[in-house]
């Protein structure tokens, strides 16, 4: 018996493997590897030589892609300091906030589905005295304004909470929180990793004060990301956490990465450009995927609010197949699973956990991540050898048996081991 | 993570899909694992009540690759051994022929254990008890 073989035919203008883990990294755009090239070659010089024309060509790229990216998200160039990435950014900002602030108090606020570079950051805190606040989110992934409300008090000097989640997609109530913090005087910061380039972020309009995004989530390179702090209104201070030459207004020491600085600012200004038609051709492709999907198979749950929700991303859990054998089933196609099975710790996704999810069901999730250089033909493709692979699975499923038999599987006492 | 040949090919093939009559006296049926630890085996042998040879095996899982690659070998395995010989079968035999990682290990356990299950499920529908069973050499 041949249980597992959904040999479907590749369509034309689709080669495999199909790439839809866009949430994880996506791939350089040739446009932004092209204003990066000069860079690693003949203008190679150090942004900080001050005395000759080397230096000054790289400070200039420097200073364009400051530029690219403030406009992006409605800041002036100075409020942008270069970092290696997200996560350091995200580590700048709660530990050099925390730090600066210590006098004005030691409360801060966070939220329970944020990255691990936020999460693991106030767990740090918290062994130097620091009060945490991780606030639920409801079943929908938001968080709800009231339970921010409540959690201040007059020890609280910072807010921080992402704006769009990297494995269910749902985009937070952020003008509402930076509108809330402003009142207080309390500091937001966002890790806005997932929306920037991807949906409209306005700093001012929104109340941010201080914000994460990276490069490779954007078709940038890898290893450079951004920080704005706010210079007015209020003006936000922040302590540098590595120290050395004093670059980047004395917050980030270290030469700067010029190629890489250039691609993300080239990567932002793509963005910028493209965003709106990008956003609505992921829409189509995305709705199209889950109604596909939704039509052929029974059991199927989208995690996370699909009205407030990022374009490309949609998570979705099989519910009676296990997601590492369905990945196993459709290993041409790059996608992630909330499941533990990927994991040595064999604890499945915490965010879908926070959602109130049963273990079975976040076992039984993938998330699909679409980006700018995937097409309706392969999403097509991904949708069928999903169905397909599913199919099977649930033939093979001793859960999917019973339930179809009527029977109640919460009625049964699992030997849990 | 790297899959071996053989996980792969039980996984593209699983043997001996299906389900028998569990309210036969002659089957016995073994339910382990749970939803929430993301794996359940289930697993059933009929045996035959004069020689006690299992004759038939049958599995359904829900779990990992791995997780359906044991059970499956597992449903190989028991076939035509005698009730006492299939309680031989030890995960560590599993491990080794499936060339599972660390990491896997528990569901050769799982599947050792829907052995002993479906096994025990036997016995006790047909009042059988250790001494009651035919002695047979070590394989």
């Amino acid at each position: 018996m041949s249980v597992i073989e959904a040999n479907l035919e590749v369509p034309a203008g689709v080669t495999l493997p199909i790439y839809m883990d866009n949430h994880a990294t996506s791939p350089l755009d040739p446009r932004v590897l092209e204003a990066m090239i000069p860079f690693f070659t003949e203008k190679f010089g150090n942004a900080a030589s001050r005395n000759h024309s080397f230096g000054w060509e790289a400070e200039q790229a420097v200073e364009t892609a400051r530029e690219q990216i403030a406009k992006l998200i409605g800041a002036t160039a100075k409020e942008i300091i270069f970092t290696s990435g997200a996560t350091e950014s995200n580590n700048l900002a709660i530990k050099g906030i925390a730090e600066m602030y210590k006098e004005r108090g030691n409360h801060i606020i966070t939220q329970v589905t944020e990255h691990k570079a936020v999460l693991d950051t106030c767990k740090r805190l918290e062994k130097y005295g620091y009060r945490i606040t991780y606030l639920p989110v409801k079943a929908d992934g938001l968080i709800d304004i009231e339970d921010l409300k409540r959690a201040m008090d007059d020890k609280t000097i910072l807010v921080s909470i992402m704006f769009a989640n990297n494995e269910i997609g749902v985009i937070q109530p952020i003008a509402e929180i930076g509108k809330l913090c402003h009142e207080k005087g309390v500091i937001f910061h966002t890790d806005a990793v997932q929306a920037v380039g991807k949906i409209p972020v306005d700093v001012n309009s929104m109340n941010i004060d201080v914000l994460s995004l990276s490069g490779h989530k954007i078709y940038g390179p890898k290893g450079v990301g951004a920080l704005y702090v706010r210079r007015r209104n209020p003006r936000v201070q922040i302590s540098a956490q590595i120290d050395g030459g004093g670059h980047e207004r004395g917050m980030r020491s270290g030469t700067l990465n010029v190629p890489g600085i250039v691609g993300l600012g080239a990567a932002c200004e793509i963005a910028g450009q493209e965003m709106a038609v990008e956003a609505a051709r992921l829409t189509e492709m995305r709705d199209h995927l889950r109604r596909k999907l939704e039509s052929a198979l029974d059991y199927v749950e989208i995690n996370g609010n699909m009205e407030h929700h990022l374009p490309g991303n949609l998570n979705a859990s099989f519910v009676y197949v296990e997601g590492e054998s369905l990945l196993m089933g459709i290993n041409d196609v790059a996608v992630s699973s909330g499941s533990a099975c990927t994991s040595a710790t064999l604890e499945p996704s915490y965010v879908l956990k926070a959602l109130g999810l049963g273990d079975d069901v976040a076992h039984s999730s993938i998330r699909f991540g679409l980006g700018r250089f995937n097409t309706m033909a392969e999403v097509d493709y991904v949708g069928d050898k999903v169905i397909g692979i599913v199919s099977k699975l649930r033939e093979l499923s001793p859960l999917y048996e019973m339930v179809k038999e009527g029977i109640d599987l919460s009625k049964i006492e699992w030997a849990a081991h | 993570m790297a899959y071996s040949d053989k996980v792969i090919d039980h996984y593209n093939n699983p043997r001996n899909v299906g389900q028998m009559d569990k309210s036969s006296d002659t089957v016995g049926t073994g339910l382990v694992g749970a939803p929430e630890c993301g794996d359940v085996m289930r697993l059933q042998i009929r045996v035959n009540p004069e020689t006690q040879v299992i004759e038939e095996a049958k599995f359904k899982t829900f779990g990992c690759g791995s997780a359906i690659a044991s059970s499956s070998l597992a449903t190989e395995w028991v076939k035509g051994k005698t009730v006492a010989e299939a309680l031989e079968i030890k995960n560590t035999d599993i491990v080794k022929e499936l060339a599972l990682p660390p990491v896997k290990i528990h569901c050769s356990v799982l599947a050792e254990d829907a052995i002993r299950a479906a096994i025990g499920d036997w016995k006790k529908k047909n009042g059988v008890t250790e001494t009651e069973q035919v002695a047979v050499a070590a394989h």
